[in-house]
């Protein structure tokens, strides 16, 4: 009975997404109130709708509702309760429902705190995002139904997929969605705003909080899914360069670049077609990432068993969004008021280079994951593009990106002074130079591309430092006043350097990592010893493990350092009878500075003399590695804080109706 | 905030913004253009069937793809390494590997491996990745069972 009212209040928020759609889209062009008003509405009632349909889902999965298809191939009754529940987005038709409530709560989400936006706009917005709702609710209903019957119900389900049985995983698609629907918002507001033909400051200040929310979930999300390939996998890294991987970056890369273009609309009124084409363009890059994995045309060390039929509607879904608003584009783009001008130095101008770098940096993704298929398409001929094209593409377009960061935010709006700001980065430069001397001379052998990079990350922590510093006008005044300002600066100020910062952290760890990573493989029988960096392993025993819905063999290892112990690992092999597969996990020791990282592999039966069991064991030592996701997380507060700032809270109206007046003539008055 | 007032090196109006920009532009985007295209030709790694192997000859040296179904029973240790061979049930390759092999490798199961070929012809793999699915077939190992005439719809 439930998964009947789940599939039909499914079928009841396609029927209300149409009428959003239309209410929202026509309303305005009556200049009706009253049907701008149900759209508003119908916003609220289809994110309703959609939460039941996924309640009745996940009731299903919880008691083991083993009549439900999707049920039976995703879950079983021994099954760990998280599981059980993360089971239900944790596969195709459960997670497509996911996304469409997500689309719906963000759409609600505007409804509901878009009390100041003008009714024109608001309708608009809602109108579009109810059609983006529409066309998705129309694919689950038709070809990913989570909610078709099976007769007879089976005794018993099929299991989820064991590598999808970790906490890591549970969490991840939610947050990837977020991001990814997150920015359907910004895609709503640019093309509302082209239909509208208008965007001014408030525009940007409305899409700002909403690509910043997109942002940090897609940064949460990716970290995540990053994080388990890491601990999973058991290949001892954390970035493949992985077409699934590639479509999740490329969305990131472009959000970020709207994230800092929406400022220069917001403060300066300038670079207006370009941020609204970077809304369109990251929200098309995020259908294309749900193309990509949904229709396994790429192989991808993430590749699920998935259903071309489904890939085609997905593609057609891509192609009349990304169509249809860049032909938007291109009819309306010109009727968009021109901004402000600036000098070539200046925060503009710092601001449209970072867009360029960032865009080029997703252009090169774009390509990298990209020509395989069209190679294919063309000549026929199978090719796979892997790190080496990223390493000889990405990195160099990102690392003049990395150089010029810690000028942005120092620099003067309008016309800045390129000196007086290289000399206040003077003890930013400095530290990094030290740190990239430190590197090359007391690390044995360090190549110097990984002591530049170092200094890239020093760089760019000690600039966010500087850049706080200089707004607390530390040294200048007394302490107790620098203190006092440093308390007083808007959040957003303290977001960017926040950001910044964990920029500078992630780079660390990415260089300590690429630079420092030592990999063993051995073949180990109980007593042996193996060397992985400065540490020592020895296996003291291999035992049998009974799990809750698998058996394991326990590697017993103990970690050394210069003779002392220092922990105990237990990596497992792991089998789950009901899926028939193996998984391996990991055990991994992580300090601030560097992860040791152990698997256990198979076992050799009697290929020595003496007939002892051996078992292949694969160490690795990645120094730096836990930094990594620290600066995943501190990218993540620094957006935060900058979302807790006061111009872009929800509720601050004195500020807001301050704008909204002048708002709406801005855009004659501005030059 | 400099004190003294710079004097604009060019006269700063919307026309002369937007070529400075577009400037710029073509000149970030030319460069990760040409960076993806020389790389391209270095870095991409050809995909090849046991069958294409078997017309024209393993490509010694080069970074290469190989895929096709785990032969039931060719699985053997020598040392940490694993030599087994693959099929796309016209043509085989051995393949070398020196590591722990992914959960999922299993007789019958269809892998891709990363490598280049030894000159004795056998194929040292650096990767070798099977799907975090059972049901999952690569789509280049698909398209070689298919090519090799050995595809049965919905088997797998």
């Amino acid at each position: 009975m439930i998964p009947e009212i789940g599939h039909f209040v499914l079928v009841l928020a396609l029927a209300v997404a149409v009428v959003q759609t239309a209410l929202g889209l026509y309303g305005p062009v009556l200049a009706d109130a009253r049907l701008m008003y149900m759209a508003s509405r119908a916003a609220g009632l289809q994110a309703m709708l959609l939460a039941l349909a996924f309640a009745a889902l996940t009731y299903a999965f919880v008691t083991s509702d083993f009549s439900v298809t999707n049920v039976y191939e995703n879950s079983h009754s021994a099954k760990p309760m998280l599981y059980k529940v993360s089971g239900v987005w944790g596969n195709h038709e459960g997670s497509m429902l996911l996304w469409i409530l997500i689309l719906a709560v963000f759409g609600a989400g505007v409804a509901a705190f878009g009390t100041n936006l003008p009714d024109t706009l608001k309708a608009r917005v809602l109108g579009v995002q109810g059609m983006i709702g529409a066309v998705f609710t129309l694919f689950v209903v038709t070809a990913s139904n989570p909610f078709i019957r099976l007769d007879p119900a089976p005794i018993n389900g099929t299991d989820l997929n064991p590598l999808l049985q970790d906490p890591g995983l549970a969490f991840h698609p939610p947050f990837l969605y977020g991001g990814y629907v997150g920015l359907s918002v910004a895609f709503s507001f640019a093309a509302a705003a082209l239909i509208e033909g208008r965007v001014d400051a408030a525009w940007a200040r409305w899409v700002r909080p909403w690509a910043l929310v997109a942002w940090a979930s897609l940064t949460v999300g990716i970290a995540l899914g990053s994080w388990w390939a890491y601990y999973e996998l058991g290949w001892g890294g954390y970035w493949f360069w992985d077409p699934v991987e590639n479509a999740s970056l490329m969305p990131w890369l472009a959000a970020t670049a709207l994230l800092h273009s929406a400022i220069v609309v917001e403060r300066r009124g300038a670079l207006k077609a370009w941020t609204v084409l970077l809304a369109i363009l990251a929200f098309s890059l995020s259908l294309l990432g749900t193309f990509l994995v949904r229709s396994g045309v790429l192989t991808s060390v993430h590749a699920f068993a998935v259903d071309p039929e489904r890939g085609l509607f997905i593609l057609a879904i891509l192609v009349f969004f990304i169509g249809g608003a860049l032909a938007l584009y291109a009819w309306r783009a010109p009727s968009l008021k021109l901004g402000g001008v600036f000098a070539p130095v200046s925060r503009e101008s710092a601001l449209v280079v970072n867009n360029l770098f960032l865009t080029a940096a997703t252009a090169a993704v774009l390509i990298g994951t990209l020509y395989p298929l069209v190679l294919e398409g063309v000549t026929g001929e199978k090719i796979s593009v892997g790190p080496p094209f990223f390493n000889a593409t990405f990195v160099p377009l990102v690392i003049p990106l990395l150089l010029l960061v810690p000028f942005g935010p120092m620099l003067a709006w309008k016309r800045a002074d390129a000196m007086a700001t290289a000399q206040r980065l003077y003890a930013a430069a400095i530290a990094a130079f030290a740190v990239g001397l430190v590197a090359l001379f007391v690390v044995d052998g360090a190549p110097i591309l990984a002591a530049v990079g170092l200094a890239i990350g020093v760089w760019l922590i000690a600039g966010a430092a500087v850049d706080l510093a200089e707004r607390a006008r530390l040294g200048r005044i007394p302490l107790a006043q620098s203190l006092r300002r440093l308390n007083g600066l808007p959040r957003a100020a303290w977001g960017t350097a926040v950001a910044h910062a964990g920029v500078g952290v992630l780079v660390l760890g990415v260089i300590g990592v690429t630079a420092g990573a030592q990999e063993r493989v051995a073949l180990m029988a109980v007593g042996d010893s193996l060397e992985i960096g400065p540490y020592e392993v020895v296996l003291d025993a291999v035992t049998a493990q009974p799990g809750a819905n698998y058996q394991a063999d326990r590697g017993i290892f103990t970690l050394r350092r210069g003779g002392a112990a220092l922990a105990q690992l237990t990596p497992e092999k792991r089998f789950y009878p009901v899926a028939r597969m193996p998984t391996t996990e990991a055990a991994i020791r992580t300090t601030i500075v560097d992860d040791v990282y152990i698997v256990l592999g198979d076992l050799q039966t009697d290929t020595t003399s003496d007939g002892a069991q051996q078992w292949i064991v694969r160490a690795y030592h990645n120094p730096l590695q836990p930094l990594v996701w620290v600066g995943c997380i501190v990218m993540v507060l620094g957006g935060l804080l900058s979302l807790s700032d006061r111009r872009l809270r929800v509720g601050a109206p004195v500020r807001r109706r301050a704008n909204r007046v002048p708002a709406s003539t801005a855009a004659e008055v501005t030059p | 905030m400099s004190t003294q007032p710079q004097r604009p090196r060019r006269p700063r109006t919307r026309k002369s913004q937007r070529a400075v920009f577009i400037a710029v532009a073509v000149c970030v985007l030319g460069t990760a253009v040409i960076l993806a295209l020389s790389a391209l030709e270095d870095t991409v790694v050809f995909f090849y069937s046991p069958s294409d192997v078997a017309a024209r000859g393993a490509p010694v040296g080069e970074e290469a793809r190989i895929g096709g179904l785990v032969v039931e029973g060719s699985i053997t240790k020598e040392g940490a390494a694993t030599v087994f061979t693959v099929t796309d049930l016209q043509h085989s390759v051995t393949i070398a590997y020196a590591g722990i092999l992914p959960d999922l490798f299993r007789e019958g199961q269809g892998i891709v491996a990363e490598g280049t070929f030894a000159p004795s012809g056998r194929f040292e793999a650096s990767r070798v990745l099977a799907k975090h699915d059972e049901s999952y077939m690569p789509p280049e190992v698909a398209d070689a069972l298919k090519a090799s005439g050995q595809w049965q719809e919905g088997g797998t």
